[in-house]
This record gives structure tokens, sequence and C-alpha cells, in this order.
């Protein structure tokens, strides 16, 4: 269902041309498309120009990973994934994209990032969100994750959300 | 939610085209009419089931910037740094979560050199640290959710 992207992100944020339109169009559908029979017409229409133009300029920004991916952003509390722990992991700096990897081929895994340790309060160097339906389940899989890593962890542990105090979409202005 | 429902949810999370009628090009795959798969999108929003229909931006990719930030606060200042924290626009999520390092809360700002300006101004107001914990490398995005 899913591929592993491996990314840098200081090397993508200086590749990416976009334009005055492009932004114009992202600050235009980043609340949503509009749900209509022709949502790119209707965008079209509100920012005055041709609806081919909309189209083409969307492609390209998914061709170019601007657009990570179109469709349902489906709230996961919801959907019953009520546990959601981010597992955070202490592993060898010299094999942490290794790791990191197969950390991230996990099906239960959803983001699993590199990230800085801060010493001595936070050991950890790999960051992976795990959901679950409950705490049991995603202690199960927390477990794999520890058994996948053997020997290379160094210590781990798991912070559940106890609560949201705030969530808004990213915000990009035109 | 309906079976056609979760049929939506679970193989609607990408791909959506980019045509004249996109609607109706999906609503055929799944044995619907355009205006029935229109109102259950609709419907799905307004439940709160989805969160958005749309695109979704990588916001480094558009020059931005994202970072994730910690902080340690003590249980009698919670609410209080909360409401510090939360009134930057740069802050996206804010979550409390079970440990010392208490609450967790994503920046995402215009340009890079922003998220340290952010960072200075948010620990002048609540008077304590802010843990930059910016990614080194990403390695996967996207769970898909099955309802």
């Amino acid at each position: 269902m899913h591929a592993a992207q491996i990314k840098t992100s200081s090397v993508e944020s200086d590749t990416m041309p976009i334009d005055t339109t492009d932004r114009r169009i992202i600050a235009a559908t980043q609340a949503g498309l509009p749900l209509v029979t022709r949502p790119y017409h209707a965008i079209a229409e509100q920012l005055g120009i041709e609806p081919q133009e909309v189209m083409q300029r969307m492609n390209r920004m998914c061709e170019s990973g601007v657009i990570r991916r179109i469709g349902a952003v489906p709230n996961h509390y919801a959907l019953g994934y009520q546990a959601n722990g981010m597992s955070v992991w202490n592993v060898p700096d010299d094999r942490v994209s290794e790791l990191g990897r197969k950390i991230g081929d996990l099906d239960c895994v959803s983001h699993c990032y590199h990230r800085p340790r801060h010493l001595p309060d936070w050991p950890y160097n790999v960051f992976a969100m795990v959901h679950g339906r409950d705490r049991a389940e995603v202690e199960q899989k927390v477990k794999q994750i520890a058994e996948l890593l053997g020997d290379a962890n160094q210590g781990h542990t798991v912070l559940y959300s106890t609560r949201i105090l705030k969530k808004t979409g990213l915000r990009i202005s035109a | 939610m309906d079976a056609m429902d979760r049929a939506i949810v679970n193989s609607l999370q990408g791909g959506f085209p980019v045509t004249e009628q996109p609607f109706a090009d999906v609503a055929t795959t799944l044995g619907l009419s355009e205006d029935d798969l229109i109102s259950r999108i609709g419907n799905l929003l307004v439940q709160g089931t989805l969160t958005r229909f749309g695109p979704m931006y990588h916001a480094e990719r558009l020059g931005g910037a994202l970072t994730l930030a910690a902080m340690k606060i003590p249980p009698a200042e919670f609410d209080r740094v909360a409401e510090i924290v939360n009134s930057f626009p740069e802050v996206a999520h804010n979550y409390a979560r079970d440990h010392a390092f208490n609450m967790w809360f994503v920046l995402a700002t215009e340009t890079p050199e922003e998220i340290g300006r952010v960072i200075v101004k948010i620990e002048h107001k609540t008077g304590h640290i802010v843990h930059n914990m910016p990614k080194v490398e990403e390695f996967f995005v996207g769970l898909r959710f099955e309802a």
C-alpha cells in the first residue's frame, strides 16, 4: 500500500520553484476542494484564471511532490484509532538511516524521522508514530519495533497524547 | 457510517483525479452517482470523520519550514503556557503527552529563519525552554487509516 520514501529535508527546500499563481491555488485549496461537480473550474473562477491552467499546475505540483496527495484526510480518532503513541528510540548514530528505514517500512508506523538528541534529558534520535485502536495494540506494535532493532535498541519509550491542545491545518498564504 | 462510507474513506485517501469532473470519475468506480458521492463526502466532513478533503501540501517544498518542538512544563503552569503557545499562528498542532517533556507542538513558518525567531518568542513569553527537534531525515510519511 505504501512505499518508503527517503528524503532529506534540507535538499528539497531549494529545488522547487513555486510561483505566485501556484501560491494562490494553494491558498485557495488548502482548506479543501469545493464539493461541486467541477471543483477545479470553481477554483479557476474564484482566482480568475483558466480551468486548464489550474489543472495543469495541480498536476505539476503532484508530480514534483509539492502536493503529497489529493483525497480524504480522515480523523483517526473518529475511525476508532484512539491510541496514538509517539515511540522514541535511541539507536547508534551510524545506523540511524538503515534502522529508520526498517521501522518506516512497518505497516503500523505512520511517520518515522531522525531527530536530534537533547542530552542529557532526551537521548532519543528516532521517532516513530504508532497508531492503534487502544494502548494494548500500540504496545504490541512497539514490541515489534523493539524486536526488529534487537541490540541496536539502546533505550526507548512511548509518549501517549493525553490532550489535543491545538489542531489546525498548516496555513500557507498566497 | 455505512459500508459505502467506509469504502469512500478507504479508497479516497489519495489519488483523487485532477480532471473536469473528478467526483464523477471516482463515483463510477465506487458504483455511486456523482451527487451521492459529493453529498456523502460532505456528510463525512460535517460528522468529523474526515478533517479535510483536498490536496495535502508538502510545506518544506513550498519554501516553508516545519519543526517539532517540546517543552517541559510544571503541571501548575501547564494551562497558562498552553494558552501562550497556542496563541502563535505558527503553531499548527499542540499535544499534551504523558512524559516530563509534556508539551509537543509543530511549528510551521514560511521561511526556515522564522522557526528560530518564533522559538525565541515562545521562550520569552513563557519563561521556559523550547527544545527544537527538527527532522534530520524522513523515512516515511503517509499511513492510511482503515475505516
